[in-house]
């Protein structure tokens, strides 16, 4: 009995619990690429670095505050600092909107047009993080580093194994469970999220019964923004904050919000997580899991493991191409790309 | 002057001219129909008394005012609604989110309306939590009509409202739709369904090539023999 509970442990601390934290991750910022996708019906590029702009900010903010001697211990100070991050964010896609995406939307340019000029937003934005803030890792973390260390665990459970939970992965968590509630209410109680969801539906129809087309666009960018610098913020806290990273966070993102169907903000929930979960699973080496559940002299020579750690980007590839061949509309029937 | 009316319209969605000098217009609480044959133009001079098109020529005047250069938009604040012929409901959405978004523009209470559409279609109200997309062909014109009656248009225009449904929920579309000319709301509407559709008209034109043929009451239409030769199968 102790050797599965021991296994288990094993596969909480290792897997699920880092999965969960990094599928909150990407769902957080495939709901903000399906967002964009449903209502201005284009693959949004410019996602990943909009997290690291809005990340950015929030960095510099946490800097200034942490210099001022505020504390919210033992929170991390970047959450005070989160919704100055999240302000700047989107001025910034209000300003992307008004002066590159609105003459596009004016001459009715097609998705494709659209995706490239995202494309170059995402360089532009690319640039200015990397001009402000520098290349370098930073770590912004502050505040008390675990919620629950290996060792009280094993002490509170006489199991071999202990497993830890970080502060990070906490608030990670638990934000990414907070933020999803709020954007289905407002999709689905609020007048102006269900006029964006009829936006979406119809496009035609929604003009047809006066639903403003700026008024639903600003609040897609504005939420946008929102999400993927709260989602750039929970990654960057949890790992550090390197501005390159947030360009390869940009396909497992993707695939998440394809897996989960474009367009459908369930389906880019369950997206992020399936992708996270796989990501962490396939290159899981499983040796030490096995040897708990296997009689005594059987444990296995070699790890276990599918696939090197190296390989994790591949991991998402694989999936998207997996799902685009099978079922092009995603596990949860979104739009086809 | 009639409460709606398109006067003497010329044009088209941007290259050839569709329509030649047509006028179409209704009463209040009168049903109005326009027939014709493929590509008479019936749906596009329609559409031009709501502003779909641009109009070389004529001008459209709604309850004494002239609504020419308004856009769709602006002339369901008005008081004109429209219906499309395909795509006309929030497939992704339920039936009363569908009337809640038909309601988008009024800032009042909506809940009387939305009871008076439940009342209208009670099929509909037993319905009311099942997204729009999942309803029969039948069901989708009732959300689609009464997401339009959801503004308390003073004028309302159908577009072919019984396009691929059911002979038995036609006849009961066009009951409902007399039902809604009661009310004492103006209805301008295109039909496939030539017959039925001036049974029950007031008013009927029969387009041809985008220009008047035949205009008169539906019940002299349905009596003259050229227009029975010609467009109602004899």
């Amino acid at each position: 009995m102790t050797e599965i509970l021991n296994a288990l442990v094993i596969l909480a601390n290792f897997l699920i619990v880092p999965g969960l934290t990094y599928g909150s991750q990407l769902a957080l910022g495939a709901l903000g690429v399906t967002m964009i996708y449903s209502v201005l019906r284009f693959s949004n590029f410019g996602h990943g670095e909009m997290m690291a702009f809005g990340t950015m900010m929030t960095i510099f903010a946490t800097w200034l505050l942490q210099g001022w001697g505020v504390s919210i211990k033992p929170l991390p100070t970047a959450l005070l600092a989160l919704p100055f991050g999240i302000l700047c964010a989107m001025g910034l896609a209000l300003v992307m909107d008004r002066y590159v995406y609105r003459y596009h939307r004016k001459q009715k340019s097609s998705s494709v047009i659209f995706l490239i000029v995202s494309i170059g937003t995402m360089f532009v934005i690319g640039g200015i993080v990397r001009f402000a803030i520098g290349p370098a890792d930073r770590i912004f973390f502050d505040g008390t580093r675990f919620i629950m260390k290996a060792r009280e665990f094993k002490q509170m459970t006489g199991l071999n194994e202990g497993l830890a939970i970080k502060m990070t992965q906490g608030i990670t968590i638990v934000t990414a469970i907070v933020v999803v509630a709020i954007v289905f209410w407002f999709l689905n109680k609020t007048r102006t999220g269900k006029s964006m969801r009829a936006f979406s539906d119809n496009e035609n129809l929604a003009l047809l019964s006066g639903i403003n087309p700026d008024r639903v666009v600003m609040i897609a960018w504005m939420m946008t923004a929102a999400l993927a610098t709260i989602a750039g913020t929970l990654y960057g806290l949890d790992k550090s904050f390197k501005p390159f990273t947030f360009m390869q966070l940009l396909l497992p993102i993707f695939a998440a919000a394809i897996v989960g169907g474009v367009g459908n903000p369930l389906g880019a929930i369950f997206g992020g997580y399936v992708v996270a979960l796989s990501e962490i699973a396939i290159t899981f080496a499983y040796k030490r899991v096995v040897s708990y559940l296997v009689p005594d002299g059987m444990a296995p020579d070699g790890l276990l493991q599918l696939l090197s750690t190296d390989y994790k980007i591949a991991v998402s590839f694989i999936i998207l191409v997996i799902v685009l061949l099978i079922k092009p509309t995603g596990l949860f029937s979104g739009k086809t790309l | 002057m009639s409460f709606l009316v398109g006067q003497n319209m010329t044009g088209g969605y941007g290259g050839a001219d569709i329509l030649h000098d047509c006028t179409i217009g209704v009463e209040r609480g009168e049903i109005a129909v326009i027939v014709g044959p493929n590509g008479a133009g019936k749906s596009t001079a329609m559409k031009a008394t709501f502003g779909m098109l641009n109009l070389r020529e004529g001008h459209v005047m709604f309850d004494g005012e002239d609504i020419t250069h308004l856009k769709p938009e602006e002339r369901v604040v008005k008081g004109m609604g429209f219906v499309p012929q395909t795509h006309n409901v929030f497939t992704s959405m339920t039936v009363e989110e569908n009337l809640e978004m038909g309601a988008f523009i009024r800032d009042d209470d909506i809940s009387g309306t939305m009871a008076q559409v439940f009342d209208l279609f009670p099929i509909l109200k037993e319905k009311r939590n099942q997204p729009a997309g999942e309803l029969s062909g039948g069901q989708r014109q009732q959300v689609a009509v009464g997401r339009a009656l959801m503004t308390r248009p003073k004028v309302l225009l159908l577009d072919e409202p019984t396009a691929g449904v059911s002979p038995i929920v036609m006849d009961e579309l066009f009951d409902r739709i007399i039902e809604i000319a009661r009310q004492g709301i103006a209805i301008l509407m295109v039909e496939q369904n030539a017959k039925q559709a001036l049974n029950i008209a007031d008013t009927g034109y029969v387009l041809v090539q985008g220009a008047n043929r035949f205009t008169d009451t539906g019940e002299a239409l349905m009596a003259n023999p050229e227009v029975r030769k010609a467009f109602l199968g004899g």
